[in-house]
């Protein structure tokens, strides 16, 4: 059965919010942006006048204010931005439950289901552009197709405010011509490598063979080749279907550059501390530990290393990143950013193998349970390891709570 | 045109809905709400805000109230 798939995509998400509350803004060009002083400082998002200057999302702010003088950059509300994406939602779920979210902004609709109820593709996502831009005040683009892959295309196709239909009959025309890179999954290197066979355009990628792409990317190249031919078949999720946790991990740019094993391990305590609470949250354990190293450079590495035993506790997971981190970094560069992660996960609840002659672990998960339980009910700062204490500017930020807004991958 | 907030006193019935009953005005004056013709999820383009709209009708005029997260307002 031909599947009806909308992909609704909200125009310059934060922009777009900040700019209703302050209507004096709108005829300015406006960007929200991370905070300077603790080194986020780049743009977020822009409205239509700062994109028309050049400004682009993910740029350092000097970089945006050098094309656009009088850019005015205002500081997130996130609060504001979840509420807003709760609204969203609640309108899409009037229309289906099968709705997954893509980002904050961003969401795949299944309306199969409901095409005899509300009219087809179409005149569904127009009824839902006219009511964010009647009840939000915010505009949307939305895609129709007959899979999640050319939905997205679409919505990307024309901005702001419209629908864009894609279909079995005008695929080749409407999604072929376009850069490969716009190919949902083809990333700087992936395009790189593509470019160099002479693939320019998704037509060239749907045109190969098989065998070749697999030779070029692995089981990524079939998996391409499928998504350019519109033969992608994954489900759009049902509303609350939980998708099952590979990895937990926690990453941060640090408030200032570190430049020695001690800055970064301060960090590590305040990273795995968020990374052990969320495993025990999840009743897993990990076998695991990534380490995720970027130096001031932007040059960046990744690092794993298998744990003894499985493990949810942060000393563990500390002691392993620390172990991994002095091997392979050699301090010629300071860090600007790091991240701790946990994988290979086992579910928590199995038997544990006591250690004979070293200390039972089995204390310390009770105490750090204990820590949790304290952290819960007197919040986060309420109890902290001592060491934590030797640089407050460096470890006050809390990686659990302080992010609500995570991305998202397409394989979950 | 500016965004007014105002003290009001209202009903909540059993469903959670609120329905205004008066409206107090900065000078202290207090406006009877005669009729609510509709309510619905709005967005206030003329002063910068969103929320749950109230078309009211008071002292025979047709006049929007939002509420906006607890906080009641008008543009005036």
């Amino acid at each position: 059965m031909q599947r009806t798939i909308l992909h609704a995509d909200i125009n310059n998400f934060y922009a777009s919010v900040e700019c209703l509350y302050r209507p004096e803004l709108r005829e300015k060009p406006v960007a929200v942006t991370g905070d300077v002083e603790a080194r986020h400082g780049i743009i977020l998002a822009k409205n239509n006048l700062a994109k028309a200057t050049g400004v682009k999302t993910g740029e350092a702010i000097w970089q945006a204010k050098q094309k656009c003088p009088e850019l005015l950059c205002l500081p997130p509300d996130f609060r504001k931005y979840l509420r807003f994406s709760k609204l969203a939602r609640a309108i899409y779920e009037e229309y289906t439950d099968q709705i997954e979210p893509f980002g904050i902004d961003e969401a795949w609709l299944d309306v199969t289901g409901s095409v005899h109820l509300f009219g087809d593709g179409r005149e569904i996502a127009d009824t839902i552009r006219q009511r964010l831009r009647d009840e939000l005040g915010i505009t949307g683009s939305v895609g129709v197709s007959f899979n999640k892959i050319f939905a997205k295309l679409g919505s990307d196709m024309k901005k702001p405010d419209a629908t864009t239909i894609i279909t079995r009959d005008n695929f080749q025309q409407l999604v072929w011509p376009l850069p490969v890179g716009e190919l949902l999954y083809v990333g700087r290197s992936t395009q790189q490598k593509l470019r160099n066979r002479a693939i320019f355009t998704i037509g060239d990628l749907a045109k190969r063979d098989i065998p070749s792409l697999r030779l070029l990317l692995g089981v990524w190249g079939e998996t391409l080749w499928h998504f350019a031919n519109g033969l992608d078949v994954a489900p759009v999720r049902r509303s609350g279907e939980e998708s099952i946790i590979i990895s937990i991990g926690n990453s941060t740019t640090a408030p200032r550059d570190l430049i020695n094993n001690e800055d970064v391990k301060l960090i590590f305590y305040v990273l795995a501390e968020s990374v052990a609470a969320r495993l025990r949250q999840h009743g897993v354990k990990c076998k695991t530990v990534a380490i995720y190293v970027r130096n001031t450079e932007l040059f960046s590495f990744e690092r794993q290393g298998a744990l003894r035993n499985p493990s949810s506790l942060s000393s563990e997971i500390v002691s392993k990143a620390m172990e991994l981190f002095v091997s392979h970094y050699s301090w010629d560069k300071p860090i600007r950013s790091i991240g701790v992660r946990g994988a290979n996960l086992v579910t928590a609840d199995q038997h544990v193998q006591l250690e004979l002659f070293e200390e039972d672990n089995t204390k310390v998960e009770a105490l750090e349970k204990m820590m949790d339980g304290i952290r819960k009910r007197f919040g986060h700062y309420s109890i902290q390891r001592c060491v934590m204490l030797q640089d407050r500017h460096l470890t006050g930020f809390n990686p659990k709570e302080d992010h609500v807004i995570h991305p998202v991958s397409f394989f979950k | 045109m500016r965004k007014t907030f105002l003290t009001i006193t209202a009903k909540h019935d059993p469903n959670g809905m609120i329905y205004p009953l008066t409206i107090n005005w900065t000078d202290g004056q207090v406006y009877a709400v005669d009729r609510i013709i509709d309510v619905r999820q709005a967005v206030s383009l003329k002063c910068g805000g969103q929320g749950l709209r109230y078309t009211c009708r008071i002292e025979g005029k047709e006049m929007y109230l939002f509420y906006d997260e607890g906080k009641w307002f008008i543009e005036a």
